[in-house]
């Protein structure tokens, strides 16, 4: 993948709104590879025509996998142990 | 606009254009437009190949509906009214279009007087292609809290004394905050400048969770 198309999980809160009614670019992701904890909108954003992939920012490890498909959202979070997300903020 | 909250400075909107046979195409543009302000402004650089921002820059009429969603974002964002900034001094690079959310933010914290010292470090291609030329130079001019640095990379006027070269290592040294001042980065433009910024600053002893990047890809916009 070029280096150069990555972007900032920040650029997926858009995405991320179709599916969680919260401001998910301030939810803080644990990377089950490495245990870091960052901000979703810390993460390394990659973008293709089916969806979006959140990788950790330390060690690569894919978090958040997110694609659309014939009207369905499909999301694989296996590579994340934890997620926190503020309730109180919309 | 429907269910438009205020937004923060620094946030980005998501513009969708449908064409005739249903064709979606789907870009991110940064809001260069403080809360305050009544619109909503975006500041959209022309891509050749662009998809989208060609007929935003060509083609848009006043009138015309776009389809629009935000504001988004709460990771790259400054508010002059949050406690917890009191006295970090912003220093804010941007390479090209990726002036567009810091100048969201320089003109917020003009509005609202908020007088913590503030850095700008803009690199351009040329002096015509410096975006927000005037704007910048007179509220740095009539602030003395806020510094404006300029680098032209590719042509200079005759007479430019300011730097012509990309953002590198020295330059950095030589106009960001130290670290003991405790300062706030924000950097923005093309992927790799911002990961060089951010390498660049993170080796010159800025906390991580102090430096906020926003990556706009290969092109920038």
């Amino acid at each position: 993948m070029d280096n150069n198309l990555r972007l900032d999980g920040n650029a997926a809160g858009g995405l991320l709104n179709e599916v969680f009614p919260f401001e998910m670019t301030t939810a803080e992701a644990t990377c089950g590879g490495c245990g870091n904890m960052r901000l979703i909108g810390e993460l390394m954003l990659y973008q293709h025509g089916m969806g979006a992939v959140l990788r950790c920012v330390d060690c690569d490890t894919a978090l958040i996998r997110i694609t659309q498909i014939r009207g369905c959202y499909r999301l694989d979070l296996s590579g994340m142990s934890c997620l926190l997300i503020a309730a109180d903020i919309h | 606009m429907p269910n438009w909250t205020t937004h923060l400075a620094g946030q980005h909107v998501d513009v969708r254009l449908t064409s005739e046979d249903g064709y979606q195409a789907q870009r991110s543009y940064s809001i260069g437009s403080p809360p305050e302000d009544t619109y909503l402004m975006l500041t959209v650089e022309r891509l050749e190949d662009g998809e989208v921002s060609p007929y935003l820059v060509d083609e848009l009429r006043a009138g015309d509906q776009i389809e629009l969603r935000g504001p988004i974002g709460g990771y790259f964002v400054w508010d002059a009214r949050d406690g917890k900034n009191d006295g970090s001094p912003l220093f804010l690079v941007a390479a090209g279009s990726g002036i567009v959310p810091l100048m969201a933010m320089i003109r917020h914290r003009a509005n609202w007087e908020n007088r913590v010292p503030a850095k700008l470090l803009y690199s351009s291609r040329s002096y015509e292609d410096v975006i927000y030329r005037e704007e910048l130079h007179q509220m740095s001019a009539n602030d003395s809290s806020l510094r404006v640095i300029h680098t032209l990379t590719r042509q200079q006027p005759p007479n430019w004394i300011g730097y012509r070269r990309r953002i590198d290592r020295a330059m950095l040294v030589d106009t960001a905050w130290r670290q003991a001042e405790k300062p706030l980065a924000f950097t923005c433009g093309p992927t790799a400048v911002v990961e060089k910024v951010a390498t660049e600053l993170l080796e010159l002893g800025y906390e991580p969770q102090r430096i906020k990047t926003e990556r706009f890809g290969p092109t920038g916009g």
